[in-house]
């Protein structure tokens, strides 16, 4: 897979704005986030999304750090946000 | 099997709403929809979702709204509610096809435009234009997002949505030319999504 094919297929995390409804409980596309790895502060409808791996990822625009991993497994969701320094879930 | 999809009616129509989808060659969803679906299936729907990538008549503007493709689709939904707001702001939206024939919804673009209420359509073909043609006839690019945005002054509210490449060309453009970032927000689609 050449680069731009790579590029091709990254989305924004609007896309996943249904697995993460399903996850928060609320429409986190306008949630304000904080990148762990650089600071970056922007709404989760900001962060890029990767859909074409088992999972999906989340990664921050400015600096790529994954700020969430979210895999569907028989058992339940899995989510890993080590890279999310915070996030508010509206109510 | 579940997939996101843009909206494309506005929220001035009740008890329906309209949804366009590109058959994807390769996809598992939209050939389905294109070719096995009939009229009586039922499919499950879930939302709306996503209150980012949103324009509703209280958040003003001037508009700056820039489509690749089926990009169009959720910025229909705003141009559709901007015709029934008022007061209605300035509106630009530039979009960008292959083909004459590959232009949604051109026949309603072309009669919203023509209502004179402050609503420019500016096409660019990128592949086949019609003889004649005295439109734009490239990509997207930095001069054609400046002549664009110039009638809107320096702080537009823009919406840019389609393939990725698109919408990071014209986002980093419109900034370099002095949009505010904060002013500018962006919808990639693509051939999946959860």
């Amino acid at each position: 897979m050449d680069e731009r094919a790579v590029d091709d297929r990254t989305l924004d995390a609007n896309a996943v704005a249904g697995m993460l409804e399903q996850i928060f409980g609320a429409d986190m596309t306008a949630a304000d986030s904080v990148c762990a790895g650089c600071g970056r502060r922007g709404e989760i409808g900001t962060l890029l999304a990767y859909t074409n791996a088992p999972g999906v990822v989340l990664r921050c625009p400015a600096c790529s750090t994954v700020m969430l991993r979210m895999v569907e497994t028989p058992r339940g969701t899995l989510v890993e946000a080590k890279g999310l320094g915070y996030v508010q879930v509206r109510r | 099997m579940q997939r996101s999809y843009s909206i494309a009616s506005g929220p001035e129509r009740e008890g329906e709403i309209e949804v366009t989808v590109e058959r994807v060659a390769d996809g598992e969803v939209s050939p389905f929809l294109h070719d096995v679906a009939v009229v009586g299936d039922q499919i499950e729907v879930r939302g709306p979702i996503g209150g980012y990538f949103v324009w509703y008549a209280a958040l003003g503007g001037p508009l700056l709204l820039v489509a690749g493709g089926s990009g169009i689709v959720p910025l229909m939904a705003m141009i559709r509610h901007r015709a029934a707001a008022t007061p209605r702001p300035v509106t630009r939206l530039l979009y960008s096809s292959r083909a004459p024939e590959d232009i949604i919804y051109a026949d309603e673009l072309r009669d919203l435009a023509a209502r004179g209420d402050g609503l420019d359509v500016i096409h660019t073909l990128t592949r086949s234009q019609p003889d004649g043609w005295t439109g734009y006839a490239r990509r997207i690019d930095e001069r054609m997002l400046t002549e664009v945005r110039v009638p809107l002054g320096d702080a537009p509210l823009v919406f840019i949505c389609g393939p990725t490449p698109l919408v990071e060309g014209a986002a980093n453009g419109l900034v370099s030319t002095g949009v505010p970032a904060p002013r500018i927000r962006t919808e990639r689609f693509g051939p999946s999504g959860k």
